[in-house]
């Protein structure tokens, strides 16, 4: 059977289009209500306080920057190591890239204590901080995509793709070492310092990222009515598994690193076994149910075939990266900071003990209207531009010849 | 007399740098310095000198809180009992040595870094030193990420969790960014000693001595030369301007 050329079409109006856009819609505003209420009173409605500094909302912005690095992976795979049934998914894999991290930039813009300061983080650069390189890496990312999503969308040789392509995927191996060393390279925390981070959050931003992108996928073209044939779904799962295994192995790997030293040893006690409901989270969500669990789905023949695996897969992938940033960004801090070693320390400041932290209403009303807003965008540029293909049945997908 | 005082920015600077800065100094006010920013703030200090505390535990007596008592007045940081959330320029912080059992008591604040983490990590430069070595938050120009607070091995900083009202002049507060322990810049400058010390001396027990590391003959620079004395987290290498001793 002759094969269809891929043909990219506008998303049509439909009535589930609709009603997304407007629930999107919904917690979007939801998120502006809960960022005017804080920024009226101050962090004090948060759950934040002074011992933990980054809560909820880091775990969000930080969760969708690195999805947004790892949505790029269909667009690189596509146009960097030429695998061709990548290729007319390609443009919606730069446009999810960027809005993810649209989305996860709001989130962290509006959580600042002065977020009306913006322009000064736009203007002052102090080039010793791994935050200041994230600003231009950002801001970067943005464009180097969005020059990949045009070459992609011209009629430009195919070479100029492969080479804004390449530079695209650097960039974004060199975003995800960014977002990973703002604590890799923080020397006073126990739970960070570790040059392992860098690579630890490459790895997770290819599993996420991969996992947002095909749950997005499904979705727009099950509300724009359009099909996906098994073999692409078999294949982003396959794919997806892969990078949940990597992410399984850097997290092994930098856990027994810091178990062999014994300054660390509290720690990682503290993690891996009497830190409550980040042991929990740590074991059941991040390990469990986001790596071993959707591994399995995929790999274990019983399950196999079916395309709603690799989107169980999925879910299951987004629900233990939440945990796992959540167990990173909370967890390192709520460990106390050895300031004494040898000694038992207490102080009305929490010297010496672990913090609690219980993320208030307002914070996952920001979190989510940050992942309604990356969604919403791709939605919106799927509506406008011409990214998604109208078919990918098997048939009509490019082989690898 | 005030409008002498008020920093003409490049011909001041100049002259400052000329080496002519210490007269100039000791007439600069605080409250001026601090409002208008980090390069005021800068202007001020003097390279010559690196202001430093020594902190010996074995005077400080248990129970006592004067030097936090007496910063939180001089700088208007006082909370409204939230402990969590409420500003902590210095604390007191209670060891005991898991070996042998003994308790010491011992005031912790900004350890002032020779090579501050919170410096580094700082996106636009507000958390900076002066020469003299005080490290400071630029109020002005920090957008409240928190990043320092991450950064800091002391958790010497607070974020400023809501409006605060009846500020003091020499030390300007605002919700949502970040401050700690400014060594009280604003007295150093006018040629004082920090509250926190003056407060410890008031007691009698005498356990901070502040002053001129660079200066050998100095009573902090005798009194490290005298007997052992360390830094918190010495492993971090951070040379802090905050010394202990009797731990």
């Amino acid at each position: 059977m002759a094969m269809e050329k891929t043909l990219y079409r506008e998303l049509p109006t439909t009535g589930p289009l609709w009603a997304a856009a407007v629930l999107l819609g919904a917690f979007l505003l939801g998120g502006l209500a809960a960022f005017a209420y804080t920024h009226h009173h101050g962090h004090a409605v948060t759950g934040m306080t002074n011992q933990v500094v980054w809560g909820l909302p880091h775990v969000f912005a930080i969760f969708l920057i690195v999805s947004a690095s790892g949505a790029l992976n269909a667009a690189s795979i596509a146009s960097v190591f030429g695998h061709a049934p990548y290729k007319p998914i390609a443009r919606l894999s730069a446009v999810l890239a960027m809005s993810l991290l649209v989305g996860g930039l709001a989130v962290l813009v509006l959580d600042l204590g002065r977020p009306d300061r913006l322009i000064v983080a736009m203007t002052r650069y102090n080039f010793s901080s791994i935050f200041a390189w994230n600003v231009l890496l950002y801001t970067g990312f943005l464009a180097v995509v969005a020059a990949y999503l045009f070459v992609q969308m011209s009629r430009v040789p195919y070479g100029w793709v492969r080479t804004v392509g390449t530079a695209a995927f650097l960039w974004r191996l060199a975003l995800t070492t960014g977002t990973g060393s703002i604590f890799g390279w923080l020397v006073a925390r126990p739970g960070y310092d570790a040059a392992i981070m860098a690579p630890l959050f490459i790895a997770m931003s290819f599993s996420f990222g991969l996992a947002v992108f095909i749950l997005v996928l499904a979705a727009l073209f099950r509300l724009s009515g359009r099909k996906i044939g098994r073999m692409m779904y078999r294949r982003l799962g396959g794919l997806l598994a892969i990078f949940a295994a990597a992410v399984l192995y850097f997290t092994a790997v930098q856990h027994l690193t810091a178990l062999y030293a014994a300054e660390h040893a509290g720690i990682e006690r503290f993690i891996l076994r009497d830190g409550g409901i980040y042991t929990w989270l740590f074991w059941l969500v991040q390990v469990g149910i986001g790596g071993l669990a959707p591994i399995a789905l995929i790999y274990l023949p019983r399950f196999g075939n079916s395309a709603a695996e690799p989107i169980l897969a999925s879910v299951l992938v987004i629900v233990g990266g939440l945990a796992q940033v959540y167990v990173i960004v909370v967890g390192g801090q709520a460990y106390p900071m050895e300031l004494f070693p040898g000694y038992e320390a207490s102080s009305p400041f929490f010297d010496g003990t672990v913090s609690a932290y219980a993320p208030s209403l307002t914070e996952l009303g920001l979190g989510l209207g940050g992942v309604a807003l990356a969604l919403l965008a791709v939605g919106v540029a799927a509506k406008v531009l011409r990214v998604l293909p109208t078919n990918l049945m098997d048939a009509n997908v490019p082989g690898n010849d | 007399m005030t409008c002498t005082q008020k920093p003409a920015a490049p011909t001041r600077r100049d002259i400052l740098k000329s080496g002519a800065a210490m007269a100039t100094l000791q007439l600069a006010p605080g409250v001026t310095l601090m409002a208008f920013g980090g390069s005021e703030a800068q202007a001020a200090a003097d390279a010559g000198k690196r202001w430093g505390l020594l902190i010996d535990a074995g005077k400080c007596a248990e129970g006592c809180s004067a030097c936090v008592t007496a910063c939180a007045d001089e700088n208007g940081w006082k909370g409204k009992g939230d402990a969590e959330r409420d500003a902590q320029w210095i604390r007191k912080v209670t060891l005991k040595n898991k070996a042998t059992g003994r308790t010491s008591e011992l005031p912790v604040m900004c350890q002032h870094c020779e090579s501050p983490p919170c410096v580094d990590v700082c996106p636009t430069g507000a958390s900076f030193k002066r020469k003299d070595g005080i490290v400071l938050v630029d109020k002005h120009i920090c957008i409240g990420c928190r990043y320092c607070m991450m950064a800091c091995p002391f958790k010497a900083r607070s974020f400023v969790h809501e409006p605060v009202t009846n500020q003091k002049t020499h030390a300007p507060r605002g919700v949502g960014t970040v401050e700690g322990c400014t060594l009280c810049v604003h007295r150093i400058d006018a040629g004082r000693i920090p509250a926190c010390v003056e407060a410890c001396a008031a007691t009698g027990n005498g356990a901070m001595v502040f002053g001129d590391l660079r200066d050998p003959e100095s009573e902090i620079s005798r009194r490290l030369a005298e007997y052992p004395s360390l830094t918190l987290r010495p492993d971090l290498d951070l040379n802090q301007g905050v010394r202990y001793a009797e731990i």
